[in-house]
């Protein structure tokens, strides 16, 4: 077997264990301290945040009228209508400042 | 009718509803498939590789950069090591998500963590937050279409990469920051969430300037942890709620 294919391999059981990791370890205790319920509830916040923040402040005006509306969207309508919202005014906003 | 065709009209429903859900992952990851498998081919894998890499491991960043340091020749050791990096983030949604699945069969809660992705996660976490159960065949119904979409797509980009157009005027490069962006007002009601959005975007912003790509995730995301570990239990509502 070739060098790239124990690279895929190794590479997606590190993976996996990453997936699987924090379960295994938080399963191992009865009670769950609040500070760590805590620290679990602010997840989503903080891991998704990391995922637009450098984006956006790297971006230009078309993708920050895009993500204005795609808040301003997502504090009435679902998930789907504030995607296709902020990928709309992303479109149209690049076709006049590129 | 009988029970158990109303039981299985339901799982049918409850995965057809996570198959529409999973429709915005889809159109936004696809220019991230096609452009993984293109550039896989130039780096130096092949077809095949390209595509077991994202069939095995399915995380789109971490695949980029185990390719890019594989075209630069790095010790497989430490592109084995950057992959675990990039993903470490997992261990988060995986401690997280594990309260809303340890109903499941252990088999089904195996394959459940395999998916488990950025979109999936917090998709998931969405739902259990509405004080909705989170079913197996619901979240598989959200987490196939992306994984096989993936995987088709990196094969694709590996064979006809050299046709990929300039994307930028579509805007699809853009396109998972919006919707991620989408995921995060959408847990504004939970407590200490502007807190942690304002520790994790400072600390995200900061060490990407300074140590860079894709470690700004990590960091960010624990910034933001710790921030609701260290304030006091009655600012985080965890306590209010025994």
């Amino acid at each position: 077997m070739s060098t790239t294919f124990w690279i895929i391999i190794a590479g997606a059981v590190a993976t996996y264990l990453t997936r699987v990791g924090g379960h295994l370890v938080i399963s191992r205790f009865d009670h769950i301290h609040p500070r760590v319920e805590a620290g679990l509830n602010a997840v989503p916040a903080a891991v998704l945040t990391t995922l637009v923040a450098p984006a956006a402040l790297g971006a230009g005006p078309a993708e920050w009228a895009a993500l204005i509306v795609t808040a301003v969207v997502s504090l009435r309508g679902g998930l789907m209508a504030m995607f296709l919202a902020g990928a709309a005014v992303l479109i149209l906003a690049r076709q006049f400042v590129g | 009718m009988s029970a158990e065709t109303l039981t299985e009209n339901s799982v049918a429903t409850d995965f057809w509803d996570g198959v529409w859900l999973s429709t915005p992952v889809v159109v936004a990851a696809a220019p991230f498939g096609l452009l993984f498998g293109a550039i896989a081919v130039d780096n130096g894998f092949s077809v095949l590789e390209a595509s077991l890499m994202s069939a095995l491991i399915f995380g789109g960043a971490s695949q980029m950069v185990g390719i890019e340091l594989f075209g630069q020749h790095v010790a497989p050791w430490l592109i084995v090591l950057s992959i675990f990096a990039v993903n470490f983030r997992h261990v988060l949604y995986s401690a997280s998500i594990g309260r809303r699945i340890a109903h499941w069969p252990v088999i089904q809660q195996a394959l459940g963590y395999f998916v488990l992705t950025d979109p999936q996660y917090a998709v998931a976490e969405r739902k259990a937050e509405a004080g909705e159960t989170v079913g197996f065949a619901w979240y598989m119904g959200l987490g196939l279409p992306v994984y096989v979409f993936w995987v088709i797509e990196s094969a694709l980009g590996a064979v006809f990469g050299k046709l990929i157009p300039d994307t930028h005027a579509l805007g699809i490069d853009f396109l998972l920051p919006i919707y991620f962006l989408g995921l995060v007002l959408g847990f504004r009601k939970r407590p200490l969430w502007l807190p942690v959005v304002i520790a994790s975007a400072a600390a995200s912003i900061i060490a990407y300037k300074t140590v860079g790509s894709p470690w700004h995730v990590s960091i960010g995301a624990i910034a933001g942890v710790l921030l609701a570990v260290i304030l006091p239990p009655h600012h985080s509502g965890v306590e209010a709620k025994r």
